[in-house]
């Protein structure tokens, strides 16, 4: 797996009437880790949204491999991880992470959840549902990782699987762009303030 | 994921959350039973008044039912996960509507002949007023689908819904209603029932691209 080179020029958000960021260039390689810093505000899960295709940019271009994202381009090449977990209460564990099969119990494993694999969403902690999220982007097998906040509620060893998890996907040419106010123990990454 | 996937994963939600889904269904029963504790047991009066009632029970039970459709997904994240799924979204449109006709047109097409059957609708309108509910439920629920993904995020979603999609059952209201009374009076449905069916065939492509456009706005 190779992830498409991902850019944007010139690209600007706006929310609600509010223009968050502007001029904006962004270029992702394949095997690169982006790390998005700034203040609350700045428009980081803007722009996670923005290059996942939810939101069209309001001015400037996105593009893949040098050809026009498309919104269903996006949506077969990345893998987001937003604020909300949409893990499912009344669902297990193991039947909201992606197909069934050894993809799946890998991303578990990854993640430390086997054990929770038949455990309903209803009874899982925090922590516990945003590993379990974190799985589904891993199990997703795409591409290119968008995560927002990936750090929160987890505990010291959960972020060290995460760092695992973002260096395997690294190593697999995937690229990763992570929103983030936490120090990350990454080995190598590129930082992009926002709002600076 | 695929269509069939997603109905899947629709229906389980729906049966495992338990209340959810037979809410509607109850409360249909529920009106339909009470009605001749109000208006008293004459069955000429009971049999009259029956199609019209039946199909105003059925109309606000699917309503009771819209609300949840999106706004549950959309709250949880689940929305932002579906439309990454890769799956195009008047898809999972139809697959939601799908789902939630199994859940609660089909009960309420279930019930209906025995409903009918305690308001003394004569016994040879009851074939009419099976088919009228076969083809007018699933209208309900596409066309309330478009409303759903309307009022996706809004605050007090439920008023703004019906609200917004009342006026447009009316039709289905009209002609199912006017075919089972047909059928009772002893007259041909089969114009009524060309009508309702004129009406899900509209709805069946349309309601689904047009519910697509508006999640998409919500998603921004």
């Amino acid at each position: 797996m190779t992830a498409p080179r991902l850019a944007g020029r010139h690209l600007a958000c706006r929310r609600g009437g509010r223009l968050v960021f502007r001029d904006l260039d962004l270029d992702l390689a394949p095997g690169e880790v982006l790390v998005l810093t700034g203040p609350n505000g700045a428009g980081k899960s803007s722009l996670l949204r923005l290059l996942a295709g939810l939101t069209p940019p309001e001015a400037g271009s996105l593009t893949l491999d040098g050809a026009p994202a498309e919104r269903g381009g996006l949506a077969q090449t990345v893998a987001l991880l937003g604020h909300e977990t949409a893990i499912k209460s009344v669902l297990t564990v193991g039947e909201q992470i992606g197909a069934g099969g050894c993809g799946r119990d890998a991303a578990l494993q990854a993640f430390d959840l086997l054990k929770l694999r038949d455990t309903p969403g209803r009874l899982l902690s925090a922590g516990q549902k945003r590993r379990a999220a974190l799985a589904r982007v891993l199990a997703s097998g795409r591409a290119i990782w968008l995560l927002d906040e990936p750090t929160l509620g987890l505990d010291a060893s959960s972020q060290a699987l995460l760092m695992t998890a973002i260096e395997g996907q690294r190593a697999r040419g995937g690229s990763v762009v992570v929103a983030t106010h936490a120090p990350l123990d990454l080995a190598t990454s590129r930082e992009l303030r926002l709002g600076a | 994921m695929s269509f069939v996937a997603l109905v899947r994963r629709d229906l389980r939600l729906a049966l495992r959350q338990g209340t959810d889904a037979f809410v509607s269904l109850l409360f249909f029963v529920l009106v339909l039973v009470l009605v001749p504790l109000a208006i008293g047991p004459e069955p000429q009066l009971l049999a009259r008044v029956a199609p019209g009632l039946i199909w105003i029970a059925a109309l606000l039970s699917v309503l009771l039912s819209l609300e949840r459709m999106f706004q549950s997904e959309y709250e949880d994240g689940s929305l932002d996960q579906l439309a990454l799924s890769g799956i195009p979204f008047a898809l999972i449109v139809a697959a939601k509507v799908a789902a939630q006709w199994l859940t609660t047109g089909l009960p309420l097409l279930l019930a209906g002949p025995v409903l009918a059957a305690m308001l003394a609708l004569p016994s040879h309108a009851q074939g009419v007023l099976l088919a009228s509910l076969a083809l007018g439920t699933p209208t309900l629920s596409l066309v309330g689908a478009i409303g759903a993904a309307l009022v996706v995020g809004a605050r007090r979603g439920g008023v703004l819904l019906a609200l917004l999609v009342l006026p447009l059952y009316v039709p289905v209201l009209i002609f199912a209603a006017g075919a089972i009374d047909a059928a009772a009076a002893g007259l041909p449905a089969r114009p009524h029932l060309l009508l309702l069916g004129g009406c899900l065939a509209l709805s069946l492509p349309l309601a689904p691209l047009a519910a697509a456009a508006a999640l998409k706005d919500a998603l921004r």
